[in-house]
């Protein structure tokens, strides 16, 4: 029972970091119809100059950590925003060449993240409260899974109340559903792609962050492997719906932790096995609009 | 600074896909008034209507009061005041009508300095506008908070004709406004066109030739993507043996879905 709980417990809140980074994917694909592999580097500069600047603080410390968190928000926002602004935009409307152009721009960050903070993971040094454990019914829940779990709420919250309540929130569920016609009202509809990416970059840039206290580590990496999942969410909870990213981000991850444990390490084999399933019986995904 | 016409069309061609399907293209839409544009299916009417807003690959003039705006994009054109009510309506089903409507609401002004600059004039949406859009569809007013998609098809036609109403526009691009509805509910667009072409031009797509006999003045007529024939409305329309040669129907058996006069 307790390794139950304790596994869905870690399931949640692997899932609340896919979440952070699948609901910008998302957003910007719902959009713009970018699949954006550069998300991945939002998350990694995010996590790195979120930490050193948490670092002049103190390393290890609440004030540390939370500004931290802002700092890798406002990075993850700022790479995302002179991302459109410098590579995607000129390429209005060529979805390919914007595809390849994240792809180049994903790869040549890793190799200059390498070059800056070496090519090794590097241990973070974490408050006392998020090293341990907290005791749930009999199992060793650890704490970051909770920071994690509130992170995404709060995220979850905060963009779906943008999305309704804000001009450009309506402009954005608007252009997810008819893009052209929203420039056929006199939108400029492109201030909207700014404004998904940075949103998008911002919680990568947290979730980066985040990341560094699940995995206690930080690495030029982390944002390509967490990627690939995000993307997986993304595609069974329906390209550009963020409440399907929510529930595909809990399933993934929930099952990718039973099937490691269950199903001896099984769990990457299952979530890619849970993605063709969903693509041969939903293509559009679980809360996707039929193409 | 307009002249007597308010959207001028030179020499447009518009490709889809890589493929010619609107060649040259010229024609002219007088200041007040309604000029309908017909011909069979397919031969290039919407294309030509999304050309001239740049929403398909363009080449050629279009002039709106005599300012070349081919090169600009869609949202500045149409911030120049060019109301678009599309083919199918493509109201945004998982908006509310309200929000539906809300969306198109330009600013009166919008643009600012830069629109002063490049010789742009506020045409957005004031009270007045408001409150005859609110009197034209008062079904609109009473289901604000209803999801667009939900709509019949006819009240989502009031959805699209009500965001191109909304503003002050000098114009009013409209495609196929009629098509697929009761002829009740022709009737009943026919009238809202009428009402609002009293005060502002309309350029109307429409296959209905009592709806076309209703409204409008003059008349282009394009096949295979090209035009045809210009003219009077009614020169058109009191010659069968033309009407039959440029639409492939008799004026006589247009009208299964009568309309009001
Ligand atoms: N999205 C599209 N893809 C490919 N061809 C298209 C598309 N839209 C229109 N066409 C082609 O362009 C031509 C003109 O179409 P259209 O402008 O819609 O005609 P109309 O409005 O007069 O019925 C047609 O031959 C049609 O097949
Ligand atoms: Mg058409």
């Amino acid at each position: 029972m307790s390794t139950v709980i304790l596994l869905l417990a870690t399931g949640l809140g692997l899932g609340g970091l896919y979440f952070l980074v699948a609901s910008g994917l998302s957003l910007i694909y719902g959009l713009m119809g970018v699949l954006n592999f550069a998300h991945g580097s939002f998350l990694t500069l995010g996590a790195f100059v979120g930490l050193a600047a948490g670092n002049l603080v103190g390393a290890g410390t609440w004030g540390g950590l939370l500004l931290g968190l802002l700092v890798g928000a406002l990075t993850g926002a700022a790479a995302a925003t002179a991302t459109e602004l410098g590579l995607i935009r000129p390429l209005y409307n060529r979805h390919i060449e914007q595809v390849l152009v994240t792809v180049g721009l994903s790869l040549a960050t890793v190799a200059l993240f390498e070059g800056i903070w070496g090519p090794n993971p590097r241990n973070v040094t974490r408050t006392d409260w998020l090293a341990s454990t907290t005791d749930v019914l009999g199992a060793h829940v650890p704490n970051t899974a909770f920071l994690n779990v509130l992170a995404a709420a709060a995220v979850l919250g905060g963009i779906v109340a943008f999305l309704r309540y804000t001009r450009y929130g309506l402009i954005i569920r608007a252009g997810v559903e008819n893009r052209a016609m929203v420039t056929a009202l006199g939108i400029d509809v492109r201030q909207a792609f700014t404004l998904v990416f940075a949103v998008g970059g911002a919680a990568a840039g947290l979730g980066g962050v985040l990341a560094t206290q699940s995995l206690n580590y930080v690495s030029p990496h982390m944002g390509a492997s967490l990627l690939i999942f995000a993307f997986i969410v993304t595609v069974i909870g329906g390209m550009g719906s963020l409440t399907g990213a929510a529930v595909a981000s809990v399933v993934v991850a929930v099952l990718q932790q039973l099937a490691n444990f269950y199903l001896n390490n099984t769990g990457d084999l299952i979530v890619v096995l849970l993605l063709a399933l969903v693509l041969l019986v939903r293509p559009s995904g679980l809360m996707g609009r039929p193409a | 600074m307009s002249g007597p016409n308010v959207l001028e069309v030179r020499g447009l061609s518009a490709r889809i896909a890589g493929q010619e399907v609107v060649h040259d293209v010229s024609f002219e839409v007088p200041a007040s008034g309604v000029t309908a544009v017909l011909g069979r299916n397919g031969v290039g009417k919407t294309s030509t209507l999304r050309a001239i807003l740049g929403l398909v690959e363009r080449s050629g003039e279009v002039l709106l009061d005599g300012v070349r705006v081919d090169g600009e994009r869609t949202d500045r054109i149409v911030r120049r005041g060019v109301g678009y009510v599309p083919e199918d309506r493509e109201v945004f089903a998982g908006l509310t009508v309200s929000e539906n409507l809300r969306l198109a609401e330009r600013r009166a002004g919008s643009g600012g300095s830069r629109a002063a600059r490049s010789g742009t004039t506020a045409h957005g949406t004031t009270p007045a506008r408001r409150e005859l859009v609110d009197a034209l569809f008062p079904d609109l007013v009473k289901r604000a908070g209803q999801r667009a998609g939900t709509l019949s098809g006819g009240q989502q036609q009031m959805v699209s004709l009500a965001r191109a109403l909304l503003n002050d526009n000098r114009i009013l691009l409209v495609d196929e406004p009629t098509k697929g509805l009761a002829p009740r509910i022709v009737t009943e667009v026919a009238e809202t066109l009428a009402t609002a072409a009293r005060t502002v031009p309309v350029l109307l797509v429409e296959q209905n030739l009592q709806v076309v006999e209703r409204l409008a003045e003059r008349v282009v007529v394009i096949d295979a993507g090209r035009v045809v024939h210009t003219g009077p409305a009614r020169e058109l329309l009191d010659d069968p043996e033309l009407v039959q040669r440029l639409l492939g129907v008799s004026a006589g058996s247009a009208g299964e879905t009568g309309v009001a006069r």
